[in-house]
């Protein structure tokens, strides 16, 4: 069971919409862009407010990438894999990521939930190809080198 | 403060102008999205101070020394030489500018007025000033994305002063909706979204309909991997686009737009909401526009993350808060679409034809582009080649003009192979292409298409058949899963082709490939699915060497399938060392210290750690 508090914020942001079905997805997104994910919990209370049943906004839920029912780290990080960052070699890119956090294919969060890595299709950024964003801000043209570079700075600032 | 009629829209325009002249000098830096991440807000910032310094210089020589204003413009779709600085009224354009640059250029460009030659764009030992003189922009004809980078993107007035929403003010006072649909009609601007579908004609069924409730839908879901063309309208050009669902609105008779953006691109849907609520201040959007009968709202839409949701039942199904899912047509979106009512659907760039049109008439646009593909078409420049970006040329224009004249050619004059054209719903182009007239039906004799205009090109170091995988690995993932061809079909093709770039791929294989590939096309319920297979089909009719080689002789020409790459040792260069050997995971390597060491191909899983640890450079990667 979840604190009250988060059904207090699921409210705040159901009153900001509307009860109707066309707006289980813009909730669901303002609730995981504040906690940073979707708690399972706030999609049923969510459901029951909008009168659709829990089986719906489920499949709704798990339709859409974006959501996720697990928390994420504090640094969302976004691999680009589109068309152009492929051709710009951003597989060596994931690998140097893997080798700094540990993560890897089925592991996407570090258990002290610092990082949590995705991998994007395409981030409409072509012509920086290869990028990925931290928190979407948007590193371009990114080497092995960068990213070690770059992960030696989001350590040192986390204390 | 809105504008009740048309005069008063006559005189706020007449203001925005003299607003907009102002300033003898204006300071441009690029707030795209390259930009910013290449540093462009701190250039903004440095500028804004010098700026602010230059007023008080004003006050103590007099009222009519120049102040240089700064702007936040849209992309100037220059984004690999970024950040971009642009001075008027020379039109001085640097690229790469840094933070510590920006007072060498107050001080050279705005109070002498000459260009800081260090900063300025240069090609094969050219110069050049402006932007205009540039061959990536000089030969491009840029009409849906002449205002991106030129006005402030976050300021209705500038949309205004440059003529904006003068079409939708000639639709509301000048034309009948009838004649709205006549004239796009009349100008045959098809759909640039990626069928190439007659606008016209698509809002004339909608038009039609008896239905109260009636809906315009702007699909700004731009997943194309390799495309971002819509994305820098919307964030560059916004109101164009606004204006375009506007005028559709008063057409067909609809009261509701809907902008279904994806959620990749927060800085276009944070100028879409700041443009929607200046223009319903403004009274150009909400009850009685311009003091008309006409209301229109629009409404925006994140997407979650489907690719699906580009395809029209699919994405009306997310408006409506469903899952993506394409349905099965019959009834058609212009009968039944969003919330079961007509609807017309169109993407971004097509919007944005709307206003010239009905500005400059459908006969004008018509001597632009090709007869059957009139118009522009904005590509999204990538890959291989040395200019990389948006581009938008006349339909008609042909590939060797884009890659070599507009593009600068190959990336490090690297033979050219192929362009992928639509992005995974495409095919590839190649070398005996180049010629071809790029338009909606050139393309479909070549089974590629337009889709939604990327270009990727490829050099001769890309290996094709991973090109393939790549795409459908891409699709395979963004199945919805609803049909079985596209759900299981594209699954068993990517096996295939994983098979085959691991080199345990056979010539049986790529039959099979063809088998799936035509049957997959034939029976999938959606556009995405029916397109799924072509750029696998398009590269085993272009390549099909290139797929023996995988299958047959278990070689990759250009060095990109890792399993068919051997690590080998030159004897010569090995001093014996040992730390090759120390380094292998798998204990493939051997030998005695000081004597050359061999590596063990039965064993070696090619992971390249010998070859990064290696002190002298003696260890090769061969196909």
């Amino acid at each position: 069971m979840l604190e009250q508090s988060y059904y207090d914020k699921a409210d705040e942001i159901i009153s900001q919409h509307g009860t109707v079905q066309r707006f289980l997805i813009p909730i669901i997104q303002d609730i995981q862009s504040y906690y940073r994910y979707l708690p399972p919990e706030l999609l049923s209370y969510v459901a029951k407010r909008l009168g659709i049943n829990e089986a719906k906004a489920y499949s709704v839920a798990t339709f859409y990438e974006n959501f996720s029912f697990e928390a994420k780290g504090k640094y969302v990080i976004r691999v680009c894999d589109g068309t152009a960052c492929h051709v710009r070699k951003s597989t060596a890119i994931l690998d140097q990521i893997y080798k700094e956090t540990g993560l890897g294919k089925g592991r996407h969060t570090t258990d002290d939930m610092l990082f949590t890595l995705e991998t994007v299709s395409c981030l409409g950024a072509c012509g920086l190809a290869p990028v990925l964003t931290v928190n979407d801000v948007v590193h371009p043209a990114m080497t092995p080198e960068k990213v070690h570079e770059l992960f030696e700075e989001l350590r040192g600032a986390k204390g | 403060m809105r504008i009740e009629n048309r005069e008063a829209l006559d005189k706020r325009r007449k203001e925005a102008k003299e607003a907009m002249k102002r300033p003898a000098h204006r300071i441009l830096v690029c707030a795209g999205t390259g930009c910013l991440a290449g540093g462009s807000a701190k250039i903004y910032d440095r500028f804004s101070e010098l700026a602010a310094g230059r007023d008080d210089v004003s006050v103590e020589f007099g009222a009519e020394i120049a102040h240089a204003e700064v702007k936040r413009s849209g992309c100037h779709g220059f984004c690999e030489m970024g950040p971009l600085v642009r001075i008027e009224p020379k039109n001085y354009l640097y690229v790469k500018v840094k933070e510590e640059d920006c007072d060498e250029i107050f001080e050279t460009s705005i109070q002498n007025d000459l260009p800081v030659e260090r900063l300025l764009y240069e090609a094969d030992g050219v110069k050049y000033e402006t932007q205009e003189k540039i061959p990536f922009y000089e030969k491009q004809t840029r009409l849906v994305l002449k205002n991106c980078g030129h006005i402030d993107a976050e300021n209705i007035d500038e949309y205004l002063a440059v003529g904006g929403y003068q079409a939708l003010e000639k639709a509301l006072f000048e034309l009948t909706p009838q004649a709205v649909v006549e004239e796009i009609s009349e100008s045959n601007l098809r759909g640039r979204g990626g069928g190439g579908f007659q606008t016209g004609y698509k809002w004339k069924q909608v038009a039609r309909q008896k239905e109260a409730d009636k809906y315009i839908v702007c699909n700004g879901d731009e997943g194309d991997p390799g495309a971002f063309m819509d994305r820098s309208v919307m964030e560059g050009d916004p109101h164009k686009m606004l204006e375009g669902m506007m005028i559709a609105g008063y057409a067909v008779g609809a009261q509701n737009g809907y902008i279904y953006v994806r959620a990749e691109y927060p800085l276009a849907i944070s100028r879409l909401k700041l443009a929607i609520a200046q223009a319903e201040e403004a009274g150009l959007l909400g009850d009685r526009i311009l003091g008309t009968d006409f209301s229109f709202r629009v409404h925006i839409n994140r997407g979650a993350g489907a690719f699906v949701c580009g395809e029209g039942s699919a994405l009306t199904a997310s408006i409506e808060g469903e899952r993506g899912m394409p349905r099965t047509k019959p009834p058609r979106t212009v009968e039944q679409g969003l919330f079961a009512k007509p609807t017309v659907l169109n993407n971004v760039e097509t919007y944005a034809n709307v206003p010239m049109i009905i500005n400059a008439g459908a006969a004008w646009y018509r001597t632009i582009g090709t007869e059957g593909s009139p118009g522009t078409k904005a590509f999204a420049l990538t890959g291989s080649v040395k200019n990389t970006g948006l581009i938008e040329v006349p339909m008609g224009t042909n590939l060797r003009k884009i890659v070599y004249d507009i593009g600068g050619g190959v990336k490090n004059d690297v033979p050219f192979k192929a362009v992928q054209i639509g992005g995974p719903s495409g095919g590839c182009l190649v070398t005996s292409n180049l010629e071809v007239a790029l338009d909606f039906d050139s393309l479909k004799k070549l089974n590629a298409m337009i889709g939604s205009g990327g270009l990727v090109v490829m050099d001769e170091n890309t290996c094709m058949v991973e090109v393939a995988r790549f795409f459908m690995n891409f699709t395979q993932n963004e199945s919805c899963g609803k049909c079985v061809p596209c759900r299981e079909g594209t699954k068993r093709m990517l096996d295939i082709l994983e098979d085959i770039v691991a080199g345990k791929g056979t010539k049986e294989s790529l039959q099979t490939l063809e088998e799936l590939g035509e049957a997959i096309t034939n029976t999938a319920l959606c556009g995405l699915g029916k397109s799924a297979a072509l750029p696998v089909l398009s590269t085993l009719r272009n390549f099909r060497e290139e797929y023996l080689d995988h299958v047959e002789k278990k070689c990759c020409k250009t060095g990109t399938c890792q399993a068919l790459m051997q690590y080998k040792i030159k004897p010569d260069l090995c001093k014996g060392c040992s730390k090759c050997a120390r380094n292998c995971p798998v204990s493939a390597i051997s030998g005695k210290i000081k004597e050359p060491f061999v590596i063990d191909q039965g064993l070696c899983i090619k992971c390249g750690s010998c070859l990064d640890n290696c002190p002298f450079g003696a260890i090769v990667k061969e196909s």
